[in-house]
């Protein structure tokens, strides 16, 4: 059992190496142009040497991506609880979600800035609004489809709706919610950058903005492998806690016989 | 005719005295939504169970069975009649009886002792003593139904590592963990084989011998109404009404061997006659 695991890592890690070596050979025989396609190990040496350029954007990226995703997963949780409860708010507030999901958001990046200025606030907006809609969905869908049976057998009790919100409710949207706070979180960081490459003077997605308008490819890929370490990184954190708190929702793997 | 809507079960034990009525309907009729679209579900029923009885209710499929249950719950209101439970009538709020379905619906993110310890986070008077004796005395009390079950040792472990017999007996402690007075089954075995569901027919029936609760059960299987019920209704056809109430005399504790006999198959066929009848009535009408 454990040897299989192992071995599954063993390929996932092989097929990044191997993707890597795959880039620097092609670049190296077609004798590509470092303006057009840099190799890989170029980007590494950039990125190194240009760290301590480039970690207050990173600070910066982070930051206004964690402060949209927070208020994010509050305005979704808020809002995904009332339509979860009611059948009738459910069934109102739908379409009009719908329709504030479908706008593509970087339609409103100028939006927010002509509304707040360039900079920090329209990109922990963009963040904000990117994310909360997929947390929204899932806490709704979890709270809506609690099993009807015992709900019947709590209300014979004289349960009250918070009591079965509380008891049942919440527990079971957790996998749901945390299944949610994954996407939401990539989603928040593409909307931090989309924000700040559009109108910003700060951040990951303004470097990489600047440097290519300055012809320095090398650096706009830099941002690029920043960009992607950062994104797995949140996409750990989160995966590790969501195995933490509703283990009991993936635990059916291992049945122990009784 | 309105009820007080405070008045409510308070899961007090009856006065004793055998002729105490636990549940009683007079002409309660039930029918869901309205106009052109009302369905009747239940036509003026009237229906006496003496406290501490335990009664069956067999009928063809969508006759009302599960009505009755959700009328004496609390869970729905008569459209018209009376519905009077533990001496007061039935008012909007919930009536604090045990129930348990077909589906177990253990949380699974609970141990099975906290699943079964969830009604007493619920329910007056255990829900403010609660947090202080969840590890104490309401585990102990929890244990002890699930030593009754034959589930000894299987507290802490999860509603996925049990079969959905075990799962069923489960259910049945955390219908009794509150000592309710009544307890409410709705098809709870219909989910289960053959031999697993006699051999929760006899665990149910030790249940009701040792708590003595007023049971009302709904089932298809006229076997197990047998096994278990000291009374029997049987209910026509959607509108449901009731066409016969016969009292069950087989000595207990019953035994699946005595479900054999030839009284007990004399009884089973009684019943089927009432049910094939029923039914072939019902076709006649819609046709």
């Amino acid at each position: 059992m454990f040897g299989i695991d192992v071995r599954q890592k063993a390929w996932s890690a092989g097929l990044i190496v191997l993707f890597f070596v795959a880039w620097e050979l092609f670049c190296l025989m077609t004798g590509m142009s470092d303006l057009v396609l840099p190799r890989p190990s170029q980007v590494f040496v950039t990125l190194v040497q240009r760290f301590p350029v480039l970690w207050p954007h990173i600070v910066q990226t982070l930051a206004t991506t964690m402060l949209g995703f927070v208020l994010g997963v509050a305005l979704g949780v808020a809002l995904g609880a009332i339509i979860g409860v009611s059948k009738t708010a459910y069934d109102t507030c739908y379409p009009l979600l719908i329709g504030f999901s479908s706008i593509p958001k970087v339609a409103v990046v100028p939006i927010f800035v002509l509304w707040f200025g360039s900079g920090t606030v329209p990109a922990v907006l963009t963040a904000l609004s990117i994310c909360f809609f997929p947390i929204v969905v899932n806490i709704a869908t979890g709270l809506a489809t609690t099993e009807p049976e015992l709900e019947d057998v709590l209300k014979a009790l004289g349960a009250s709706k918070l009591d079965i919100l509380w008891n049942v409710g919440l527990p079971r949207t957790m996998p749901f919610f945390f299944a949610s706070l994954k996407v939401a979180i990539s989603y928040a960081f593409v909307g931090a950058v989309l924000s700040e490459t559009v109108a910003s003077n700060r951040g990951i997605g303004n470097v990489m903005m600047t440097a290519s308008s300055n012809f320095n490819v090398p650096l706009v890929f830099a941002g690029l492998f920043v960009l992607a370490g950062l994104g797995v990184a949140l996409y750990v954190v989160f995966s590790l806690i969501e195995g933490q708190v509703t283990g009991w929702a993936t635990r059916k793997n291992d049945v122990i016989a009784t | 005719m309105r009820m007080q809507p405070n008045a409510q079960f308070d899961g007090q034990p009856v006065p004793e005295g055998s002729a105490t009525i636990a549940i009683e309907l007079s002409e309660a009729s039930v029918t869901f939504g309205r106009g052109d679209r009302a369905v009747p579900a239940l036509s003026k029923t009237t229906l006496k169970i003496a406290d501490g009885e335990f009664v069956a209710l067999v009928g063809p499929s969508g006759c009302g069975k599960s009505t009755i249950l959700r009328l004496v719950s609390g869970l729905v209101q008569p459209t018209s009649g009376v519905v009077i439970v533990g001496g007061r009538e039935v008012a909007a709020r919930a009536m604090r009886v045990g129930m348990a379905f077909q589906n177990p619906t253990m949380l699974p993110w609970m141990t099975i002792e906290r699943n079964i310890m969830l009604p007493l986070k619920i329910v007056e008077p255990f829900r403010p003593k609660f947090r202080k004796l969840r590890k104490t005395e309401f585990r102990d009390k929890a244990n002890a139904l699930l030593e009754q079950v034959g589930l000894k040792g299987f507290g802490n472990r999860y509603p996925w590592q049990l079969s959905g017999g075990m799962l069923q007996r489960a259910n049945l402690c955390r219908a009794l963990i509150h000592e309710p007075r009544m307890l409410l089954l709705d098809e709870p075995f219909g989910a289960l084989d053959q031999f697993t569901r006699e051999e929760l027919w006899a665990i149910l029936q030790n249940l009701w011998m040792t708590h003595k609760p007023t049971v009302l059960l709904v089932t298809h299987d006229l076997r197990e109404a047998g096994f278990l019920a000291s009374r029997i209704c049987v209910m026509s056809a959607r509108p449901g009404r009731i066409l016969d109430d016969s009292r069950v005399e087989f000595a207990r504790p019953r035994t699946v061997a005595m479900t054999f006999e030839p009284d007990f198959v004399a009884l089973n066929q009684k019943l089927r006659a009432f049910i094939e009848d029923a039914r072939s009535a019902a076709e006649q009408g819609a046709g």
